[in-house]
C-alpha cells in the first residue's frame, strides 16, 4: 500500500544532525579551532576570501571549519553573509605600488627598482612528502634581515617609458558592480575584471592555460607578480579627507604580452591584469592572461573562435556559486518533468511501433 | 540566524526586486533583469521564487510552497521553514486559503482565485535558450519580435515524431507579444496560465532575470493549425482519489515494476479523500 | 533641518513598506481598481498615497523629477531625508512625480528601449479625485472591462500604442491609488 511521502521536515532536521556529527569526525581527536585554520590553512583561506568576495580571515576560517573543508561551500557561506552587510561607503582605489611586498618577482626583466624578492613560495620546493610535519610541526625561524624596501614602482612603468607597451591612461569612471545590478552584456573590462577576480580558480585556470596551448595564444610573460599587504583607505565626506581602515593582503599580477600589432594597434608590448585577495598567485597570473584574452575586441585581434575570447561564455561560466547551484540542482525531486516525458516517451514509441507493425504487414 | 530584515532581504534590496515586479507587471511576460541576491541557499533551488516571495510577503498572509505539487517534498519544506524563521509568516498547505503560493513545476490543481498570488521558481527564464545560447542574441530576438527559430524547432519535432516533443517548460505566447517560458511545468498546467485570476510571478534568482502575468493575461501555448496544442497527462485516474482531472505521478510499488498512479498536488488528492472519493488503490 | 521633515515617513518600514506595495502591485497587476494605502504623512501638498509610493519603491537608486507643483523645498528636504532619491530631470528618471499637468509634456520621459523596455518612467500623478468612472479600460489584468477617472484618453492612447515600449503610472489622491501600465487599452 502507497502512502504520500510524510515527514520531510524531520528527515532535514535529522539529516542536519548527523552532517554536524560527520563535520566534527571523531571526538577523540581534538577539533579544529578556527584560528588554526586561519593560520596554518592560509592558502584555503586566501581563496575563499578572494571568491567569496570578502577580506576577512576569521570569517573564511569559520566557513572552511563549518564546510568540512569544502571551499566552494565555505565560498557559498561567505557569499551569503555578505549579501546581507550593510554598505557604508566605498574605498579608494588601493595603491599597488606602495604595497609592502612579501614576494615581487619579475619574468621580464633580471634585476628591477625595489629588487626580486622570492617570499614565501612553493616554487622551488621540491615536492618531497615531509613525514616529519606528521609528527610535529615545529620550524626553525627564518633567516630576516631589515627590509630597505620603499616605494616598489611597477615593472611595466618602465616600459611604459620607453614607449613599447600600451598606455593604461588613468580612469575615474566608477566602475558597474556585478553585485548590486544585473550582468548585462556586453562587459567592459572592469566588469569583466570584477568577475574574474570573483571567478572559479579551476575554471579561470583551465581557461588561462587554453591560451597558452593555442586557443587564442597571447604570449604571455609575467612581467611583474607582487604580493604582499597594502593599506585600504576611505573617504569619509563629515571629514572631507580619506583615512586609513585597514591593510589587506593581495596578489597582483601585471602580464607582458607580445603583440605584432593589428589593423587599429602598433606593435607593442601589452597588458593583461590580475588583482586577487590574499596570496592567491595562480589565481592572478590566470586572470591575467584570461583578461588580455577577452580584450581582443579592443585591440583589434582577430576572434580565432577561441572559449576564451567568447566573453560572454566566459563571463556566466566563471561563477562557481551559480554553477554548483545549478548544477546541483538536478538532484531535487523532478517527478514532474520527468513522468511528462516518460509519457511523452511512450507514446512516440507506441506510434512508431505501430508503425513498424503496419510496414510489416504492407 | 539573528538580526535579519522582515523576510530576510534588506529593504534596499527588495526596493529593487519590487520595482522589477512592477515593469514586469506592466509588460507581461517579458523578462526584466534584476539585481539579484545571494541567498542562504544554493541557486537552482528557487533563490528566485524566494526572492520574489519575500518582496511581496506582508504580516496577513497565509503562505504556501509546493515542489513538485507537494508540500511536503523536502526543498518545499526547507523554504517554508526558511519563510516562517525569517519572517514570521503564518503557512500553510491548503491551496484555497493561502495568500501566496511559491510552487516549483507545478500549478495547483484547484482554481486559484482573485485573492492569490502564485510565485514561480525558474531554472532558465528565456524560451530560446536551448537554441541560442547566447543572451545578447536571445534579447535581440525578443525585442525585434523574431521567433521563427522557435516555431522551426517545433515544427522540426512534427515532422520527425508526428508530435512535439516538449512535455514540459513549453513555450507560450503571452497577449500576443512575448514568447515566455512557464517554467518547467508540465504542458498539462499550461491552460491555466490563461486566464487566470491570480496573479503569477516568476523569479529566477541566478539568471537574474523577473518576469508576471497579470490575472486574465491571455497566455497561448505555441502550436500549428493542424497541430493544435494539447495538454496531456498519464491515463489513469489518481489510485488514492479517484480524479480524473488532476495530473499524476507515477509510483513504483513492488520489485515486479508494479506501478500506481497518484495525484502530484497532494493537497487537491488530500481534500478529495477527505471528501470522500476513494481510487481503486486506496485503503 | 527642520523636525518635522523627519516626521511622516514609516513607524515600521519593513512592514508598512510590505503592506504598501502589495496595494501598488494590486493596482499595477488590476488596472481601474483602486487601493487604500497605509498611512505615510509627507508635507502638503503631497498626498499621503504618494508619499507612500515613494516611501515603497524609492531610493538613492532611483533618479525622481519632481514636477512643478511638487518641487518645493519642504518635498525636497523629505525625499531627501527617508529615501535619498537623487533629483534630477524629467529625461533622467525613473520616477516623477506631480499634477497630470504639471508632468506635460510625456514625451520628455524615457519609454524603455527595444531590448529592455523595463527602462522607462513610472509618474506618479498626483489627482484631485480618483474613482473608478469615466474612461473604459481593457487588456492584461482586467477581466472584462474597467473604469476609471483618467485626466485625458488620448495621452494613455498614445502610449498604448508604443507598447511594449511606454510609460506606466500610478495616480494617487488622498490614501489612495489606481495605477495604469502601458499594456491597457483605453478607450
Amino acid at each position: 500500500m502507497y502512502v504520500a511521502v510524510k515527514g520531510g521536515e524531520r528527515a532535514i532536521e535529522n539529516a542536519h544532525a548527523w552532517l554536524a556529527e560527520e563535520r566534527r569526525g571523531d571526538v577523540n581527536v581534538p577539533e579544529l579551532s578556527v584560528a588554526q585554520i586561519r593560520e596554518q590553512m592560509a592558502l584555503a583561506v586566501n581563496r575563499v576570501m578572494a571568491e567569496g568576495s570578502l577580506f576577512d580571515p576569521d570569517l573564511a576560517a569559520l566557513a572552511i571549519k563549518q564546510a568540512r573543508g569544502d571551499l566552494i561551500e565555505a565560498i557559498f557561506l561567505i557569499r551569503a553573509y555578505r549579501t546581507t552587510l550593510p554598505r557604508f561607503g566605498t574605498s579608494e582605489p588601493i595603491a599597488t605600488d606602495t604595497m609592502a611586498c612579501d614576494r615581487r618577482i619579475s619574468a621580464t626583466f633580471k634585476d628591477v627598482p625595489g629588487g626580486q624578492v622570492l617570499g614565501p613560495t612553493f616554487d622551488y620546493t621540491h615536492r618531497l612528502l615531509d613525514f616529519k610535519l606528521a609528527a610535529d610541526g615545529d620550524v626553525a625561524d627564518a633567516p630576516q634581515r631589515e627590509t630597505d624596501q620603499a616605494d616598489v614602482p611597477h615593472v611595466t612603468d618602465f616600459l611604459n617609458r620607453e614607449g613599447l607597451i600600451e598606455e593604461a591612461p588613468h580612469d575615474d569612471t566608477v566602475p558597474r558592480d556585478l553585485t548590486r545590478e544585473p550582468l548585462e552584456m556586453p562587459a567592459d573590462r572592469p566588469l569583466r575584471l570584477q568577475a574574474l577576480a570573483r571567478a572559479d580558480e579551476g575554471f579561470t585556470l583551465s581557461l588561462a592555460y587554453s591560451t597558452q596551448r593555442g586557443y587564442a595564444r597571447n604570449h604571455a610573460f609575467v612581467g611583474e607578480l607582487r604580493i604582499g599587504t597594502v593599506d585600504v583607505e576611505m573617504d569619509i565626506p563629515e571629514l572631507g579627507f580619506a583615512i586609513d581602515i585597514g591593510e589587506i593582503t593581495i596578489t597582483e599580477c601585471e602580464s607582458v604580452n607580445q603583440f605584432t600589432g593589428s589593423k587599429t594597434e602598433p606593435p607593442q608590448f601589452t597588458r593583461g591584469y590580475g588583482l586577487v585577495f590574499g596570496q592567491t598567485e595562480r589565481k592572478a597570473i590566470s586572470m591575467a592572461l584570461v583578461d588580455r584574452a577577452m580584450r581582443w575586441e579592443e585591440l583589434g585581434e582577430d576572434n580565432v573562435g577561441a572559449p576564451v575570447q567568447d566573453t560572454e561564455f566566459v563571463l556566466y561560466h566563471s561563477d562557481n556559486i551559480q554553477a554548483t547551484g545549478f548544477l546541483e540542482h538536478i538532484k531535487l525531486p523532478h517527478y514532474v518533468d520527468f513522468q511528462s516525458e516518460l509519457e511523452l516517451v511512450r507514446k512516440l514509441r507506441r506510434e512508431a511501433g505501430a508503425a513498424d507493425m503496419q510496414e510489416a504487414a504492407e | 540566524m539573528t538580526d535579519y530584515n522582515f523576510a530576510y532581504l534588506d529593504e534596499q534590496t527588495k526596493r529593487m526586486i519590487r520595482r522589477a515586479i512592477l515593469k514586469g507587471l506592466a509588460v507581461p511576460g517579458y523578462q526584466v533583469p534584476f539585481a539579484s541576491r545571494e541567498m542562504p541557499m544554493p541557486y537552482g533551488w528557487g533563490t528566485g521564487g524566494v526572492q520574489v516571495s519575500a518582496a511581496v510577503m506582508t504580516t496577513d498572509d497565509q503562505f504556501k510552497v509546493i515542489d513538485q505539487g507537494a508540500d511536503d517534498t523536502t526543498n518545499a519544506v526547507s523554504i517554508r521553514s526558511f519563510f516562517e524563521r525569517t519572517a514570521g509568516v503564518a503557512t500553510t498547505t491548503q491551496t484555497a486559503e493561502a495568500t501566496v503560493i511559491q510552487t516549483r513545476h507545478r500549478i495547483p490543481e484547484r482554481d486559484l482565485t482573485e485573492g492569490q498570488i502564485l510565485v514561480y521558481q525558474v531554472p532558465i527564464p528565456e524560451p530560446l535558450r536551448f537554441l541560442e545560447p547566447r543572451e545578447s542574441e536571445t534579447r535581440k530576438m525578443h525585442s525585434l519580435e523574431e521567433y521563427g527559430l522557435m516555431h522551426v524547432k517545433l515544427y522540426e519535432d512534427i515532422s520527425r515524431h508526428g508530435h512535439i516533443a516538449t512535455s514540459y517548460a513549453y513555450p507560450v505566447k503571452v497577449e500576443g507579444r512575448y514568447v515566455m517560458d512557464p517554467s518547467p511545468i508540465p504542458k498539462f498546467d499550461n491552460p491555466k496560465l490563461s486566464d487566470c485570476p491570480a496573479i503569477q510571478l516568476f523569479g529566477a534568482g541566478r539568471e537574474q532575470r523577473i518576469y508576471a502575468l497579470p490575472p486574465y493575461t491571455q497566455v497561448v501555448s505555441l502550436d500549428f493549425e493542424d497541430h493544435p496544442f494539447v495538454a496531456s497527462k498519464a491515463d489513469h485516474p489518481c489510485g488514492l482519489c479517484g480524479a480524473e482531472d488532476s495530473y499524476l505521478d507515477e509510483v513504483i510499488i513492488d520489485d515486479a515494476g508494479g506501478r500506481m498512479f497518484v495525484c502530484s498536488d497532494t493537497d487537491y488528492c488530500t481534500a478529495r479523500q477527505a471528501d470522500g472519493f476513494k481510487g481503486k488503490d486506496a485503503a | 533641518m527642520q523636525t518635522q521633515m523627519l516626521d511622516g515617513g514609516f513607524t515600521q518600514p519593513a512592514l508598512q513598506a510590505a503592506t504598501a506595495f502589495r496595494s501598488v502591485m494590486e493596482a499595477m497587476a488590476r488596472p481601474g481598481t483602486i487601493q487604500t494605502m497605509v498611512d505615510a504623512a509627507p508635507p502638503a501638498p503631497l498626498s499621503p498615497a504618494a508619499g507612500a509610493v515613494l516611501l515603497t519603491l524609492c531610493d538613492t537608486e532611483t533618479p525622481l523629477y519632481l514636477a512643478g507643483g511638487c518641487d518645493t523645498p519642504d518635498i525636497r528636504t523629505w525625499i531627501a531625508f527617508h529615501t535619498g532619491a537623487p533629483l534630477v530631470g524629467p529625461s533622467a528618471c525613473q520616477f516623477a512625480l506631480g499634477s497630470w499637468a504639471d508632468l506635460m509634456p510625456l514625451s520628455a520621459y524615457p519609454i524603455g528601449t527595444s531590448e529592455y523596455p523595463d527602462r522607462s518612467t513610472t509618474l506618479i500623478v498626483e489627482m484631485p479625485e480618483l474613482t473608478q468612472a469615466g474612461a473604459t479600460l481593457t487588456g492584461p489584468g482586467i477581466k472584462e472591462t474597467a473604469a476609471l477617472s483618467l485626466p485625458e484618453t488620448a495621452a494613455f492612447q498614445a502610449n498604448g500604442a508604443q507598447y511594449p515600449l511606454g510609460l506606466d503610472f500610478i495616480f494617487t489622491c488622498a490614501d489612495r491609488l489606481a495605477a495604469l501600465p502601458r499594456s491597457t487599452e483605453v478607450r
